[in-house]
């Protein structure tokens, strides 16, 4: 089923670490349990499609729900002629969570996709600008397989092929190159880096001394504004709200404890009880949409309804690179289903739904991002400032014009 | 050295004898001071909050078999001498453990029983001693009370008789409670529970005899009973999904009823609940969707939630961090509490053993059950 292309890269990439990294040596790709329908297209042909996992909930049909334990690489023959392996290794840590957070993984795509236009040689005949965006369609593709692309990561994207197609047909390959690894190391400095510096410096003047700041799960951003707080000696304390079955919060608790920071940690189902003592709610967003709707955790909009009801101002901190033109009014149109087998634990020795799978009419579900609506946010702060969530196509605009 | 034996022995047997014989009634009290001691120590045990490890209706109805017991062992002679008596070991029992309220409860609901029948033996009527109205408190000059002090030959057995009645109305509460599932259920809705109660499942189940539906069981972290819950529904043919906690409000605008059981009834309609239930009342109240509360009526009592130190309880913050992040378990507060309060506003409608009622109506039920002097124990 695979079909070669002639690629130089196949010589240069180290064959050795495919090999580490697939877990099964199967030649022939194995026979998913359930098939999904074949996608038409010329890139997605080079790519295996990944077999869905386990019961669906039937308000989620339309969604992948896939297993942790069968990784995408196992249906990928040896070698993997079509993708670069920095891809490969891109995709099975993106599909097995060690690297996690939307900030995180558009860092670690756009220095895989830096290593691919490094390796990259314009075959004979063909122009740079129009060959490496087609190369670079089935590693996208790839990807997606592993776990769905984030906001994020699509607005990386686009700008990377915006900048491709623009490189002038007379320059050098290596010119091209060089051009092309500059405007990735810029994009991360300007969108990520420095856009989290402006971010802090808003929001630190809202932060008052004898705060008591409530924050959910780990955002890389938020995290980064109250060691900065904490650092211009702001008096305050911190309260980490978690939830099964990510327990993503024990590592923004780790951060932040190890910087001296004075924190409190409850699950989500205690909210009603330590909510009255927040003066402030901190969130960090996955995407705000085009109707100003805020994507982010699951739980994030439970935290802003409860924050609401007790009149606790939300302030929810966000990059310009994570806005996006699509709206979305509830948690079903378009989310992720994460691994089902998440949610079993085992308690003073009994697992109640280790069979699940037997059970015909049990389900699990394990959603992994929901939307906030804008009247439970107070206030989004940008680099470009601190604005209302209504504003948000207003940027959106306002980006569009500038480039 | 055998003949001496039997010589002593014979000596000693009048002595002997005597000690055999204990005082009437003696035997009696010491074992009915033993059970008390054993349920005492029982409640103390089963507050470790992983779940009741008895459910309120077995406690409920413990407690009122040994208020019976009490009641045909002890010592009295007049009305009341047993309510002094249920009374000082009602405050023992509570205070044992201040979170199980149904024992609190059943001893307030024997305590309304003496009343009764103590003025049905009077012969007067039962509504003169029941509210204090106003206009009553101004004409009735002097105390109409006569601190239940006269004796009447059978009283015992009535109160004994009307306890045993208790005692079948709590064997059935479950079942009626399942009775009216069927005029709340409609085929093909979407329902949404939380933790683990029995009443509901039990209300679930007899509603899928004849409907079909789906269940959605918020797990309730850190214990997630909504696991067992689930697979003991979804052993009787309910399409159930689990889903956790954190999704409570992202699912929420498919769910067509919320329906929940809950620890105690409070005597404002408010409810305390396991923990995650507020936040699922007002993501209910936000789409609009009816909250209903399946509770006996052995749960409603007369405390008000302002009491701060005595509405939470917690258990081990271990549950929430475990001793495995020992580098910065040191450094941070964790807490772990059990119960919500969920206020009245939200609440559609209590389903309970008598029927189904508003949460403004809880009043009138609570001086129907307990007499105003018994509210403090």
């Amino acid at each position: 089923k695979k079909q070669h292309k002639k690629n130089k890269k196949d010589d240069r990439g180290p064959p050795e670490k495919e090999k580490e990294k697939e877990k099964a040596s199967v030649l022939a790709p194995s026979k998913p349990a359930t098939q999904s329908p074949a996608h038409k297209g010329t890139a997605s042909k080079y790519v295996p499609l990944r077999s869905d996992y386990g019961y669906k909930v039937s308000l989620f049909s339309h969604l992948h729900q896939y297993s942790r334990k069968n990784p995408p690489t196992q249906q990928i023959s040896i070698p993997a002629t079509v993708i670069h392996p920095s891809i490969v290794r891109l995709g099975l840590q993106y599909s097995q969570g060690i690297i996690a957070g939307s900030n995180a993984r558009s860092v670690a795509l756009l220095h895989a996709f830096k290593q691919v236009i490094q390796d990259y040689s314009t075959p004979p005949n063909e122009e740079l600008s129009r060959d490496l965006v087609n190369k670079l369609s089935p590693y996208i593709s790839f990807l997606s397989q592993c776990r769905p692309l984030s906001a994020s990561m699509g607005n990386a994207i686009k700008y990377i092929k915006k900048e491709i197609s623009n490189i002038p047909s007379q320059c050098k390959e290596e010119e091209a190159k060089r051009r092309l690894q500059e405007c990735i190391d810029s994009y991360i400095n300007e969108k990520i880096i420095l856009a989290s510096e402006a971010i802090s410096k808003y929001a630190i003047e809202k932060i008052s001394d004898g705060d008591v700041i409530l924050v959910y799960g780990c955002s890389s951003l938020v995290n980064h504004i109250l060691c900065e707080a904490f650092e211009k000696q702001r008096k305050f304390r911190v309260i980490v709200v978690d939830s099964r079955p990510r327990l993503e919060g024990r590592e923004a608790l780790r951060r932040l404890v190890k910087k001296g920071i004075r924190c409190t940690y409850v699950l989500i189902s205690a909210l009603s009880y330590i909510l009255p003592e927040v003066s402030k709610v901190f969130l960090g967003a996955h995407a705000l949409l085009a109707n100003g709707y805020v994507m982010s955790r699951v739980g994030t909009s439970q935290i802003a309804l409860v924050a609401k009801a007790y009149n606790v101002p939300v302030l929810v901190c966000c990059e310009t690179y994570k806005f996006c033109e699509r709206v979305q009014t509830d948690s079903f149109e378009s989310n992720e289903l994460d691994d089902p087998d998440d949610l079993i634990v085992t308690r003073n020795g009994k697992t109640h739904l280790e069979n699940w799978q037997t059970v015909k009419s049990l389900g699990l579900l394990n959603l992994v991002y929901d939307v906030t609506p804008p009247d439970f946010v107070d206030l989004v702060i940008t680099d470009l400032g601190m604005i209302p969530c209504t504003s948000v196509p207003v940027v959106l605009r306002v980006k569009n014009v500038d480039q | 050295m055998l003949h001496q034996f039997w010589v002593d022995l014979l000596q000693d047997l009048p002595r002997f004898t005597e000690t055999l014989v204990k005082m009437p009634g003696a035997d009696k009290e010491t074992d009915l001071s033993e059970r008390i001691e054993s349920f005492l120590s029982e409640l103390k045990r089963c507050g470790s909050g992983a779940g009741s490890l008895r459910g309120s209706a077995e406690t409920a109805r413990e407690t009122t078999a040994l208020l019976r017991r009490i009641t045909a062992q002890a010592r009295w002679s007049n009305a009341g001498d047993l309510m002094e008596i249920i009374r000082k070991e009602g405050r023992r029992m509570t205070a044992a453990q201040p979170s199980e309220t149904t024992v609190g409860n059943m001893v307030r609901r024997v305590l309304k029983i003496i009343r009764e029948e103590y003025a049905r033996s009077r012969g007067s009527t039962e509504e003169a001693d029941q509210q204090e109205s106003l206009h009553k408190l101004l004409t009735s000059g002097g105390s109409s009370e006569d601190n239940f002090r006269q004796h009447f030959a059978h009283l015992k057995a009535n109160i004994i008789e009307a306890i045993n009645e208790l005692l079948t109305e709590l064997e059935g509460t479950t079942d009626n409670i399942s009775m009216q599932a069927l005029e709340h259920i409609h085929s093909n809705e979407v329902i949404m529970t939380i933790g683990r109660s029995r009443t509901v499942e039990a209300f679930l189940k007899d509603a899928a005899r004849k409907r079909k539906f789906h269940v959605m069981v918020a797990e309730c972290a850190p214990f997630c009973q909504g696991h067992e819950m689930a697979t003991s529904l979804s052993k009787e043919d309910i399409e159930t999904t689990v889903i956790p906690d954190a999704a409570i409000f992202a699912v929420m605008s498919r769910v067509n009823k919320v329906i929940i059981g809950t620890q105690t009834v409070l005597a404002n309609g408010g409810l305390r609940a396991v923990n995650g239930t507020h936040t699922l009342a007002l993501a209910a109240k936000h789409h609009s969707t009816p909250l209903i509360v399946c509770a006996p009526m052995f749960k409603l009592s007369p405390q008000f939630p302002n009491e701060e130190d005595t509405f939470h309880k917690f258990v081990s913050p271990h549950e929430v961090l475990p001793f495995t992040e020992g580098e910065i378990l040191s450094k941070v507060n964790a807490h772990c509490p059990l119960f919500d309060y969920v206020p009245p506003e939200l609440i559609t409608l209590f389903i309970s053993n008598i029927g189904g009622n508003a949460p403004s109506y809880i009043y009138r039920l609570m001086s129907e059950l307990y007499h105003p002097e018994d509210h403090e124990l």
